[in-house]
């Protein structure tokens, strides 16, 4: 099992992604894939771009500790992030989280579960330029609530 | 009594120090990215700390204010404020996270 991070500022492709994750591997029956991307539109105000910044160490860190809390609870090959950082802008794509395991429900739940966290753990921080002019993105209770959800062992399976 | 003193460090720096880091919008109203600062006393707690940092005043009495929301993480992994600070650590201070 390995579980691999990156952080860059170069664009990715999702093909080429999941290929390499599954690539040799013929016990591979699923791999789920989450893309984040940058949208036009936050809390109301125009965005025509964002600087993401990140604490380098830390964050590799804290993404391949979500990354093996989630195979310890699912059964999954091999897990992937990919988080871009610098000058983004409207339509570009920011996050990767891919998944490969045996079966559907496994990928599906881990790749949920690494995005949940990495939105509350990853120490990454988004500056979006609006007509009023840039502003630190506040962090939203939604994302708390959605990462909270891992722990009610009654809510999911 | 201090344990694990580094053989290789000058004399006459600072007993204890650790370094500093401010993340984000920290850092922006801070004006400060990273500072080396002495350790009040071995072993001082992240809360202890804050207090010293608050003391400086202005923006970092506001930021770090009881209540507010922020983070601290002692060599890349986040803390309570009853954690003790050792020689040597690198303390980062930064906003809740907004990646993804």
């Amino acid at each position: 099992m390995t579980h691999f991070v990156r952080v860059q500022t170069a664009d990715f492709d999702l093909g080429v992604e999941v290929a390499t994750l599954r690539a040799g591997n013929p016990g591979v029956g699923a791999v789920a894939s989450f893309i984040g991307c940058v949208r036009d539109l936050n809390d109301g105000d125009a965005v025509s771009g964002m600087f993401l910044e990140h604490y380098p160490g830390m964050t590799e860190r804290e993404l391949t500790q979500i990354c093996e809390t989630a195979a310890a609870r699912w059964s999954v090959f091999d897990t992937l992030v990919v988080h871009r950082v610098g000058a983004l802008q409207p339509l570009d794509q920011i996050v990767l989280v891919a998944v490969s395991s045996a079966h559907r429900g496994d990928a599906f739940r881990a790749c949920e579960f690494i995005m949940d966290y990495l939105k509350t753990r990853a120490p990454f921080w988004k500056r979006e330029a609006t007509p009023a002019g840039s502003r630190w993105v506040e962090a939203r209770a939604s994302d708390d609530a959605a990462a909270a959800r891992w722990t009610d062992t009654s809510a999911v399976a | 009594m201090r344990i694990g003193f580094s053989y290789n460090r000058p004399m006459h720096e600072h007993a204890a120090s650790i370094q500093l880091v401010f993340l984000a919008r920290l850092r922006e109203r801070f004006g400060i990215a990273r500072e080396t600062y002495p350790l009040p006393v071995e072993q001082a707690s992240v809360a202890m700390l804050l207090s010293q940092l608050r003391a400086r005043g202005k923006v970092f009495a506001e930021e770090l204010a009881e209540g507010r929301a922020f983070r601290v993480a002692v060599n890349h992994t986040v803390v309570s404020p009853d954690h003790a600070i050792r020689s040597g650590d690198e303390v980062a201070i930064f906003p809740p996270v907004t990646g993804g």
